[in-house]
Protein backbone atom coordinates (compact mmCIF):
# COMPACT_ATOMS: atom_id res chain seq x y z
CA UNK A 1 0.00 0.00 0.00
CA UNK A 2 1.48 3.28 -0.48
CA UNK A 3 2.36 5.28 2.39
CA UNK A 4 -0.18 7.93 2.33
CA UNK A 5 -3.03 5.80 2.43
CA UNK A 6 -1.73 4.41 5.73
CA UNK A 7 -3.22 6.14 8.58
CA UNK A 8 -0.56 6.23 11.84
CA UNK A 9 -2.94 8.61 13.84
CA UNK A 10 -6.27 8.38 13.17
CA UNK A 11 -7.28 11.68 15.89
CA UNK A 12 -5.34 13.71 13.64
CA UNK A 13 -5.51 12.22 10.07
CA UNK A 14 -1.27 11.97 10.17
CA UNK A 15 -0.09 9.64 7.35
CA UNK A 16 3.08 7.28 7.29
CA UNK A 17 3.57 9.33 4.16
CA UNK A 18 3.45 12.40 6.09
CA UNK A 19 6.20 11.08 9.04
CA UNK A 20 8.90 9.54 6.44
CA UNK A 21 9.01 13.14 4.67
CA UNK A 22 9.10 14.96 7.86
CA UNK A 23 11.87 12.54 8.81
CA UNK A 24 13.45 12.92 5.69
CA UNK A 25 13.75 16.84 6.27
CA UNK A 26 15.35 15.85 9.62
CA UNK A 27 12.77 16.58 11.97
CA UNK A 28 14.04 12.97 13.61
CA UNK A 29 12.69 12.99 17.61
CA UNK A 30 8.98 12.06 18.85
CA UNK A 31 8.81 15.46 20.05
CA UNK A 32 9.33 17.38 16.30
CA UNK A 33 6.80 14.98 14.47
CA UNK A 34 4.64 15.47 17.31
CA UNK A 35 4.85 19.43 16.93
CA UNK A 36 5.26 19.52 13.01
CA UNK A 37 2.39 17.01 11.89
CA UNK A 38 0.37 17.04 14.93
CA UNK A 39 0.37 13.18 15.60
CA UNK A 40 -0.28 12.16 18.78
CA UNK A 41 -1.96 15.56 19.55
CA UNK A 42 -5.50 14.53 18.96
CA UNK A 43 -8.74 13.37 21.57
CA UNK A 44 -6.79 9.64 22.15
CA UNK A 45 -3.24 11.42 22.71
CA UNK A 46 -0.74 9.17 21.15
CA UNK A 47 -2.52 6.23 22.26
CA UNK A 48 -2.63 4.53 18.79
CA UNK A 49 -0.23 6.19 17.30
CA UNK A 50 3.01 6.31 20.27
CA UNK A 51 3.76 2.73 19.62
CA UNK A 52 3.68 2.94 15.68
CA UNK A 53 5.20 6.56 15.77
CA UNK A 54 8.57 5.41 18.08
CA UNK A 55 8.68 2.20 15.52
CA UNK A 56 9.08 4.28 12.38
CA UNK A 57 11.30 6.18 14.31
CA UNK A 58 13.55 3.94 15.24
CA UNK A 59 13.67 2.25 11.49
CA UNK A 60 14.80 5.52 10.16
CA UNK A 61 17.62 6.06 12.75
CA UNK A 62 18.54 2.56 12.69
CA UNK A 63 17.86 2.09 16.32
CA UNK A 64 15.92 0.18 18.48
CA UNK A 65 12.49 1.39 19.69
CA UNK A 66 13.32 1.22 23.35
CA UNK A 67 15.58 4.15 22.67
CA UNK A 68 13.47 6.17 21.26
CA UNK A 69 12.28 8.49 23.85
CA UNK A 70 8.07 9.03 23.46
CA UNK A 71 6.29 11.98 23.74
CA UNK A 72 5.66 13.17 27.92
CA UNK A 73 2.90 11.90 29.12
CA UNK A 74 0.42 14.86 30.78
CA UNK A 75 -3.37 13.97 31.90
CA UNK A 76 -5.64 13.65 30.53
CA UNK A 77 -6.20 9.50 30.20
CA UNK A 78 -9.39 9.89 28.66
CA UNK A 79 -11.02 13.60 28.09
CA UNK A 80 -12.96 15.06 31.05
CA UNK A 81 -15.42 17.73 30.43
CA UNK A 82 -14.21 21.17 32.10
CA UNK A 83 -18.10 21.22 33.36
CA UNK A 84 -17.90 18.05 35.28
CA UNK A 85 -14.26 19.13 36.95
CA UNK A 86 -15.56 22.46 37.90
CA UNK A 87 -18.89 20.82 39.45
CA UNK A 88 -16.21 18.37 41.37
CA UNK A 89 -14.21 21.00 42.33
CA UNK A 90 -17.31 23.04 43.77
CA UNK A 91 -18.40 20.23 45.87
CA UNK A 92 -15.36 19.83 47.86
CA UNK B 1 34.77 24.63 16.19
CA UNK B 2 34.55 28.77 15.77
CA UNK B 3 31.55 31.04 15.01
CA UNK B 4 31.08 34.88 15.18
CA UNK B 5 28.38 34.22 17.44
CA UNK B 6 26.43 31.37 19.22
CA UNK B 7 22.90 32.02 20.39
CA UNK B 8 21.75 29.76 23.30
CA UNK B 9 18.29 28.66 22.81
CA UNK B 10 15.74 27.72 19.21
CA UNK B 11 12.56 29.07 20.77
CA UNK B 12 11.14 31.68 19.17
CA UNK B 13 13.57 34.53 20.06
CA UNK B 14 16.65 32.91 19.08
CA UNK B 15 15.52 32.08 15.79
CA UNK B 16 14.38 35.27 15.13
CA UNK B 17 17.48 36.38 15.91
CA UNK B 18 19.43 34.29 14.16
CA UNK B 19 17.26 34.61 10.97
CA UNK B 20 17.95 38.57 11.51
CA UNK B 21 21.11 38.43 11.84
CA UNK B 22 21.56 36.40 8.82
CA UNK B 23 19.89 38.10 6.33
CA UNK B 24 21.87 41.55 7.47
CA UNK B 25 25.09 39.68 6.42
CA UNK B 26 26.54 37.57 9.26
CA UNK B 27 28.06 34.50 8.59
CA UNK B 28 29.19 31.86 10.98
CA UNK B 29 25.86 31.58 13.16
CA UNK B 30 25.24 28.54 15.28
CA UNK B 31 21.86 28.50 17.76
CA UNK B 32 22.51 25.85 20.23
CA UNK B 33 19.43 23.74 21.85
CA UNK B 34 19.57 21.31 24.88
CA UNK B 35 16.17 19.59 23.51
CA UNK B 36 14.60 20.51 20.20
CA UNK B 37 13.18 23.16 18.38
CA UNK B 38 10.57 24.48 20.33
CA UNK B 39 11.49 22.61 23.20
CA UNK B 40 11.17 25.62 25.73
CA UNK B 41 8.50 27.59 26.48
CA UNK B 42 7.45 28.59 22.55
CA UNK B 43 6.42 25.01 21.77
CA UNK B 44 4.31 25.48 25.37
CA UNK B 45 2.28 28.63 24.90
CA UNK B 46 -0.48 30.01 24.14
CA UNK B 47 0.31 31.69 20.73
CA UNK B 48 -2.10 34.55 21.02
CA UNK B 49 -0.53 37.76 19.88
CA UNK B 50 -1.94 41.55 20.69
CA UNK B 51 -1.50 44.79 20.84
CA UNK B 52 -3.64 45.73 23.29
CA UNK B 53 -0.85 46.84 26.23
CA UNK B 54 -0.82 49.56 28.95
CA UNK B 55 3.01 50.60 28.10
CA UNK B 56 4.39 52.38 25.07
CA UNK B 57 7.21 49.74 24.89
CA UNK B 58 5.07 46.66 24.85
CA UNK B 59 2.12 49.08 22.61
CA UNK B 60 5.20 49.44 19.75
CA UNK B 61 6.71 46.15 19.70
CA UNK B 62 3.88 44.07 19.93
CA UNK B 63 2.21 46.35 16.75
CA UNK B 64 4.92 46.24 14.61
CA UNK B 65 5.75 42.48 15.27
CA UNK B 66 2.14 41.96 13.97
CA UNK B 67 2.81 44.07 10.68
CA UNK B 68 5.27 41.30 10.49
CA UNK B 69 3.26 38.35 10.78
CA UNK B 70 0.65 39.13 8.23
CA UNK B 71 3.74 38.43 5.62
CA UNK B 72 5.74 35.93 7.71
CA UNK B 73 5.00 33.48 5.46
CA UNK B 74 5.95 35.45 2.10
CA UNK B 75 8.92 37.21 3.30
CA UNK B 76 10.42 33.96 4.87
CA UNK B 77 9.64 31.97 1.99
CA UNK B 78 7.98 29.49 4.05
CA UNK B 79 5.72 27.10 2.24
CA UNK B 80 3.28 25.66 5.04
CA UNK B 81 1.02 27.72 6.65
CA UNK B 82 1.70 29.27 9.63
CA UNK B 83 -2.26 29.63 10.81
CA UNK B 84 -2.26 33.35 11.32
CA UNK B 85 -5.92 34.01 12.77
CA UNK B 86 -6.39 37.93 12.77
CA UNK B 87 -10.00 37.70 14.71
CA UNK B 88 -9.11 40.05 17.35
CA UNK B 89 -8.77 39.72 21.22
CA UNK B 90 -11.93 40.66 23.82
CA UNK B 91 -10.47 42.20 26.59
CA UNK B 92 -13.04 42.02 29.08
CA UNK B 93 -13.24 45.07 31.65
CA UNK B 94 -14.88 42.83 34.94
CA UNK B 95 -14.49 45.77 37.92
CA UNK B 96 -14.55 49.22 37.67
CA UNK B 97 -11.05 50.18 38.13
CA UNK B 98 -10.57 48.08 34.77
CA UNK B 99 -13.12 50.44 32.92
CA UNK B 100 -11.46 53.46 33.32
CA UNK B 101 -8.04 52.04 33.21
CA UNK B 102 -9.30 50.30 29.62
CA UNK B 103 -10.10 53.58 28.49
CA UNK B 104 -6.99 55.66 28.85
CA UNK B 105 -5.35 51.94 27.41
CA UNK B 106 -7.31 52.38 24.56
CA UNK B 107 -5.74 56.31 23.99
CA UNK B 108 -2.46 54.83 24.45
CA UNK B 109 -2.74 52.69 21.88
CA UNK B 110 -4.92 54.61 19.62
CA UNK B 111 -2.50 57.19 19.74
CA UNK B 112 0.38 54.58 18.35
CA UNK B 113 -1.69 53.86 15.50
CA UNK B 114 -3.08 50.46 17.06
CA UNK B 115 -7.55 50.17 16.25
CA UNK B 116 -8.44 48.97 19.34
CA UNK B 117 -11.36 50.33 20.64
CA UNK B 118 -13.96 50.50 24.32
CA UNK B 119 -17.19 47.97 23.95
CA UNK B 120 -20.32 47.84 25.44
CA UNK B 121 -21.64 44.47 27.09
CA UNK B 122 -24.13 44.27 23.69
CA UNK B 123 -21.38 45.25 21.33
CA UNK B 124 -18.89 42.58 23.14
CA UNK B 125 -21.95 39.95 22.84
CA UNK B 126 -21.97 40.45 19.12
CA UNK B 127 -18.86 39.37 18.89
CA UNK B 128 -18.21 36.46 21.65
CA UNK B 129 -22.19 35.53 21.19
CA UNK B 130 -21.53 32.55 23.97
CA UNK B 131 -19.79 34.78 26.57
CA UNK B 132 -21.94 34.57 30.09
CA UNK B 133 -23.64 38.30 30.12
CA UNK B 134 -23.18 38.70 33.58
CA UNK B 135 -19.85 37.87 34.41
CA UNK B 136 -18.47 41.16 33.02
CA UNK B 137 -19.03 45.15 32.15
CA UNK B 138 -17.60 46.09 29.36
CA UNK B 139 -14.38 45.04 27.13
CA UNK B 140 -12.02 46.48 24.48
CA UNK B 141 -11.40 44.87 21.10
CA UNK B 142 -8.88 44.94 18.71
CA UNK B 143 -9.94 43.38 15.40
CA UNK B 144 -6.14 42.67 14.56
CA UNK B 145 -5.21 40.59 17.52
CA UNK B 146 -4.59 37.13 16.41
CA UNK B 147 -3.27 33.82 17.16
CA UNK B 148 -0.46 31.75 15.00
CA UNK B 149 0.76 28.39 15.20
CA UNK B 150 3.59 28.64 17.22
CA UNK B 151 5.24 25.43 15.86
CA UNK B 152 5.35 26.42 12.57
CA UNK B 153 6.31 30.44 13.20
CA UNK B 154 9.33 28.77 14.60
CA UNK B 155 10.38 26.59 11.94
CA UNK B 156 9.58 29.30 9.52
CA UNK B 157 12.17 31.12 10.90
CA UNK B 158 14.52 28.02 11.39
CA UNK B 159 14.29 27.15 7.80
CA UNK B 160 15.25 30.47 6.88
CA UNK B 161 18.06 30.83 9.23
CA UNK B 162 19.09 27.26 7.60
CA UNK B 163 18.96 28.59 4.09
CA UNK B 164 20.88 31.44 4.64
CA UNK B 165 23.96 29.29 6.30
CA UNK B 166 22.90 29.60 10.12
CA UNK B 167 24.22 26.00 12.22
CA UNK B 168 21.80 24.35 14.33
CA UNK B 169 22.79 21.93 17.25
CA UNK B 170 19.98 20.49 18.77
CA UNK B 171 20.51 18.31 22.27
CA UNK B 172 23.23 19.86 23.11
CA UNK B 173 22.94 21.87 26.40
CA UNK B 174 25.46 25.13 27.00
CA UNK B 175 27.43 24.26 30.31
CA UNK B 176 30.10 26.77 30.01
CA UNK B 177 31.03 29.99 28.91
CA UNK B 178 34.76 31.08 29.39
CA UNK B 179 35.75 34.22 29.66
CA UNK B 180 39.14 35.73 30.08
CA UNK B 181 40.41 39.03 30.48
CA UNK B 182 37.11 40.59 29.83
CA UNK B 183 36.21 39.06 26.79
CA UNK B 184 33.94 36.13 25.77
CA UNK B 185 36.57 33.01 24.50
CA UNK B 186 34.27 30.00 24.02
CA UNK B 187 30.69 28.44 24.46
CA UNK B 188 31.79 25.19 25.94
CA UNK B 189 28.41 22.24 25.29
CA UNK B 190 28.00 19.10 26.34
CA UNK B 191 29.82 18.00 22.96
CA UNK B 192 32.00 20.23 22.10
CA UNK B 193 33.44 23.74 21.90
CA UNK B 194 32.79 26.68 20.26
CA UNK B 195 35.33 29.40 19.95
CA UNK B 196 33.49 32.56 19.64
CA UNK B 197 33.69 36.47 21.60
CA UNK B 198 29.80 36.77 21.25
CA UNK B 199 26.99 35.04 23.00
CA UNK B 200 23.24 35.72 22.93
CA UNK B 201 21.22 34.30 25.63
CA UNK B 202 17.69 33.42 24.23
CA UNK B 203 17.35 30.24 27.11
CA UNK B 204 13.89 31.46 27.70
CA UNK B 205 13.24 30.22 31.37
CA UNK B 206 16.67 29.52 31.77
CA UNK B 207 18.06 32.98 30.84
CA UNK B 208 19.56 33.56 34.55
CA UNK B 209 21.61 30.53 34.91
CA UNK B 210 23.09 31.14 31.22
CA UNK B 211 23.45 34.67 32.27
CA UNK B 212 25.63 33.15 35.19
CA UNK B 213 27.36 30.94 33.27
CA UNK B 214 29.16 34.13 31.94
CA UNK B 215 28.99 35.72 35.15
CA UNK B 216 26.40 37.98 34.17
CA UNK B 217 22.99 39.14 36.38
CA UNK B 218 20.08 39.10 35.22
CA UNK B 219 17.47 40.25 37.25
CA UNK B 220 14.80 37.88 36.28
CA UNK B 221 13.07 34.37 36.98
CA UNK B 222 11.11 31.39 35.46
CA UNK B 223 7.26 30.81 36.81
CA UNK B 224 5.22 27.84 35.93
CA UNK B 225 2.53 28.53 33.86
CA UNK B 226 -0.29 25.87 33.06
CA UNK B 227 -2.95 26.25 29.93
CA UNK B 228 -4.86 23.21 28.43
CA UNK B 229 -6.69 22.24 25.29
CA UNK B 230 -10.15 20.79 24.69
CA UNK B 231 -10.97 18.57 21.97
CA UNK B 232 -11.43 20.32 18.45
CA UNK B 233 -15.12 21.62 17.38
CA UNK B 234 -16.68 23.35 14.83
CA UNK B 235 -15.84 27.01 14.61
CA UNK B 236 -17.75 29.34 17.44
CA UNK B 237 -15.44 31.77 18.84
CA UNK B 238 -13.68 34.47 16.84
CA UNK B 239 -11.28 36.23 19.12
CA UNK B 240 -8.93 34.93 21.81
CA UNK B 241 -11.35 36.49 25.13
CA UNK B 242 -8.90 37.67 28.15
CA UNK B 243 -9.68 39.31 31.53
CA UNK B 244 -6.75 40.22 33.43
CA UNK B 245 -8.51 40.86 36.52
CA UNK B 246 -10.38 37.27 36.71
CA UNK B 247 -6.92 35.55 35.41
CA UNK B 248 -8.43 34.22 32.03
CA UNK B 249 -7.52 33.67 28.35
CA UNK B 250 -9.31 31.67 26.39
CA UNK B 251 -9.00 31.09 22.61
CA UNK B 252 -10.78 28.92 19.28
CA UNK B 253 -7.50 28.24 17.27
CA UNK B 254 -8.50 26.98 13.37
CA UNK B 255 -8.01 23.69 13.82
CA UNK B 256 -10.73 23.60 15.92
CA UNK B 257 -9.64 22.84 19.66
CA UNK B 258 -9.66 25.75 22.42
CA UNK B 259 -6.46 26.61 24.68
CA UNK B 260 -6.97 28.20 28.36
CA UNK B 261 -4.87 29.03 30.63
CA UNK B 262 -4.54 30.95 33.60
CA UNK B 263 -1.98 32.23 36.00
CA UNK B 264 -1.98 30.35 39.62
CA UNK B 265 -1.86 32.31 42.34
CA UNK B 266 1.69 32.31 44.58
CA UNK B 267 3.70 29.60 42.29
CA UNK B 268 7.05 29.25 43.51
CA UNK B 269 9.80 30.70 41.29
CA UNK B 270 11.77 27.74 39.07
CA UNK B 271 11.30 25.20 37.11
CA UNK B 272 8.81 22.68 37.91
CA UNK B 273 6.58 22.03 34.79
CA UNK B 274 4.39 19.38 36.37
CA UNK B 275 0.46 19.57 35.74
CA UNK B 276 -1.37 20.49 39.22
CA UNK B 277 -5.05 19.94 39.97
CA UNK B 278 -5.10 23.42 41.52
CA UNK B 279 -5.27 24.89 37.96
CA UNK B 280 -7.38 22.22 36.45
CA UNK B 281 -10.24 23.18 39.06
CA UNK B 282 -9.23 26.48 38.92
CA UNK B 283 -9.10 26.79 35.01
CA UNK B 284 -12.81 24.60 35.05
CA UNK B 285 -14.85 27.02 36.95
CA UNK B 286 -13.17 30.19 35.63
CA UNK B 287 -14.12 28.94 32.06
CA UNK B 288 -17.30 27.75 33.02
CA UNK B 289 -18.28 30.99 34.93
CA UNK B 290 -17.73 33.10 31.47
CA UNK B 291 -17.74 31.23 28.70
CA UNK B 292 -20.22 28.42 29.78
CA UNK B 293 -20.42 26.64 26.61
CA UNK B 294 -16.94 25.98 26.21
CA UNK B 295 -17.33 24.08 29.63
CA UNK B 296 -19.36 21.29 27.83
CA UNK B 297 -16.28 20.50 25.67
CA UNK B 298 -13.63 17.45 26.96
CA UNK B 299 -10.38 18.73 27.96
CA UNK B 300 -7.72 16.46 26.62
CA UNK B 301 -4.15 17.90 27.21
CA UNK B 302 -2.78 19.95 29.99
CA UNK B 303 0.58 20.87 30.27
CA UNK B 304 3.04 24.01 31.54
CA UNK B 305 5.82 26.29 30.63
CA UNK B 306 7.90 28.82 31.90
CA UNK B 307 7.32 32.55 32.20
CA UNK B 308 10.47 34.06 32.61
CA UNK B 309 9.91 37.62 34.33
CA UNK B 310 11.29 40.27 34.31
CA UNK B 311 10.77 43.40 37.30
CA UNK B 312 8.58 45.60 35.27
CA UNK B 313 7.28 42.94 33.09
CA UNK B 314 8.79 44.23 29.75
CA UNK B 315 11.59 42.62 28.18
CA UNK B 316 15.31 42.90 28.64
CA UNK B 317 17.01 43.30 25.19
CA UNK B 318 20.46 43.94 24.01
CA UNK B 319 24.21 44.14 25.69
CA UNK B 320 24.80 44.64 29.17
CA UNK B 321 28.32 46.71 30.42
CA UNK B 322 28.56 43.39 32.75
CA UNK B 323 30.38 41.95 30.26
CA UNK B 324 30.88 42.73 26.25
CA UNK B 325 29.77 40.52 23.71
CA UNK B 326 27.19 39.57 25.48
CA UNK B 327 23.87 39.70 24.46
CA UNK B 328 20.21 39.70 26.11
CA UNK B 329 16.67 38.62 24.78
CA UNK B 330 14.96 37.69 27.49
CA UNK B 331 12.43 38.78 30.41
CA UNK B 332 9.16 38.33 27.87
CA UNK B 333 7.18 37.84 31.11
CA UNK B 334 4.63 35.42 29.16
CA UNK B 335 4.41 37.64 26.03
CA UNK B 336 7.62 36.51 23.81
CA UNK B 337 6.11 34.90 21.05
CA UNK B 338 4.39 38.08 19.91
CA UNK B 339 7.30 40.00 20.22
CA UNK B 340 9.65 38.01 18.62
CA UNK B 341 9.68 39.38 15.28
CA UNK B 342 10.88 42.88 17.07
CA UNK B 343 13.21 41.05 19.69
CA UNK B 344 14.64 39.34 16.51
CA UNK B 345 15.10 42.94 14.42
CA UNK B 346 16.43 44.96 17.44
CA UNK B 347 18.79 42.39 18.29
CA UNK B 348 20.17 41.96 15.22
CA UNK B 349 20.43 46.03 14.89
CA UNK B 350 22.06 46.23 18.18
CA UNK B 351 24.87 43.55 17.44
CA UNK B 352 25.35 44.64 14.42
CA UNK B 353 25.71 48.24 15.84
CA UNK B 354 22.93 49.28 13.07
CA UNK B 355 20.35 51.90 14.14
CA UNK B 356 17.58 50.88 15.79
CA UNK B 357 14.19 50.31 14.15
CA UNK B 358 12.55 51.34 17.89
CA UNK B 359 13.59 52.76 20.71
CA UNK B 360 15.06 50.76 23.39
CA UNK B 361 16.48 52.29 26.18
CA UNK B 362 13.27 50.95 27.94
CA UNK B 363 14.20 47.76 26.98
CA UNK B 364 17.46 47.70 28.28
CA UNK B 365 18.94 46.16 30.88
CA UNK B 366 20.60 49.69 32.04
CA UNK B 367 16.75 50.33 33.12
CA UNK B 368 17.03 48.59 36.28
CA UNK B 369 19.93 50.77 36.92
CA UNK B 370 17.87 53.96 37.92
CA UNK B 371 15.58 53.81 41.04
CA UNK B 372 12.73 55.92 39.24
CA UNK B 373 11.57 52.98 36.99
CA UNK B 374 7.71 53.88 36.98
CA UNK B 375 6.80 52.10 34.29
CA UNK B 376 5.19 48.88 34.95
CA UNK B 377 2.69 46.61 32.62
CA UNK B 378 0.04 45.47 34.59
CA UNK B 379 -2.09 44.09 31.71
CA UNK B 380 -0.62 40.21 32.16
CA UNK B 381 -2.18 37.00 32.90
C1 LIG C 1 1.42 28.59 29.26
C2 LIG C 1 2.06 29.72 28.50
C3 LIG C 1 1.29 30.53 27.67
C4 LIG C 1 1.88 31.57 26.96
N1 LIG C 1 1.09 32.32 26.11
C5 LIG C 1 1.67 33.27 25.35
C6 LIG C 1 0.89 33.99 24.39
O1 LIG C 1 -0.31 33.76 24.23
N2 LIG C 1 1.51 34.94 23.66
C7 LIG C 1 2.85 35.22 23.80
O2 LIG C 1 3.36 36.09 23.12
N3 LIG C 1 3.61 34.55 24.69
C8 LIG C 1 3.06 33.58 25.46
N4 LIG C 1 3.82 32.89 26.37
C9 LIG C 1 5.23 33.28 26.54
C10 LIG C 1 6.09 32.71 25.44
O3 LIG C 1 5.93 31.31 25.39
C11 LIG C 1 7.56 33.03 25.69
O4 LIG C 1 7.74 34.37 26.07
C12 LIG C 1 8.37 32.78 24.43
O5 LIG C 1 8.04 31.53 23.85
C13 LIG C 1 9.85 32.82 24.76
O6 LIG C 1 10.58 32.34 23.66
P1 LIG C 1 12.12 32.19 23.77
O7 LIG C 1 12.61 31.74 22.45
O8 LIG C 1 12.69 33.46 24.32
O9 LIG C 1 12.37 31.09 24.91
P2 LIG C 1 12.07 29.50 24.85
O10 LIG C 1 11.04 29.16 23.87
O11 LIG C 1 11.86 29.07 26.25
O12 LIG C 1 13.43 28.91 24.31
C14 LIG C 1 14.57 28.80 25.11
C15 LIG C 1 15.35 27.59 24.66
O13 LIG C 1 16.60 27.59 25.33
C16 LIG C 1 17.00 26.27 25.52
N5 LIG C 1 18.00 26.26 26.60
C17 LIG C 1 17.87 26.68 27.88
N6 LIG C 1 19.01 26.52 28.55
C18 LIG C 1 19.91 25.98 27.68
C19 LIG C 1 21.28 25.58 27.78
N7 LIG C 1 21.98 25.71 28.91
N8 LIG C 1 21.87 25.07 26.68
C20 LIG C 1 21.19 24.93 25.51
N9 LIG C 1 19.91 25.30 25.37
C21 LIG C 1 19.27 25.81 26.44
C22 LIG C 1 15.71 25.54 25.85
O14 LIG C 1 15.80 24.16 25.53
C23 LIG C 1 14.68 26.26 24.99
O15 LIG C 1 14.37 25.58 23.80
C24 LIG C 1 3.27 31.84 27.10
C25 LIG C 1 4.05 31.02 27.92
C26 LIG C 1 3.47 29.96 28.60
C27 LIG C 1 4.34 29.09 29.46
Amino acid sequence: MHDDHVILCRCEDVTLGDVRRMLAAGYVTVEDLKRQLRIGMGPCQGTTCGLLLQREVASFLKKSPEDVPIAKARPFVVGVTLKAIAEAADEE
Amino acid sequence: MKSEIVIVGAGISGTAIAYNLAIRGMKDIVVVDQGYLTAGSTGRCGAGVRQQWQTMANCTMAKKSIEFFEHAAETLHYDEDIEFKQEGYLILACTAAEVEQFQKNVALQNSLGIPSKVVSKEEALKIVPHLNPDAFISATYCRTDGHLNPFKMTDAYYQAGKKLGVTYLFGERVERIDVEQGRIQRVVTDKRTIETARVVDAAGGYAKEVGELAGVRIPVYAERHEILVTEPIEKMQGPMVMSFSQNLYCQQVPHGAFIMGRTTPNEPHGHDLSSSWQFLDAMAKTVCKFLPKVGELHAIRQWAGSYCMSPDRQPILGPTDQLEGFYLACGFSGHGFMFAPMTGVLLAEMILGLPTTLPVEDLLIDRFKKQTTTVYEKSVV
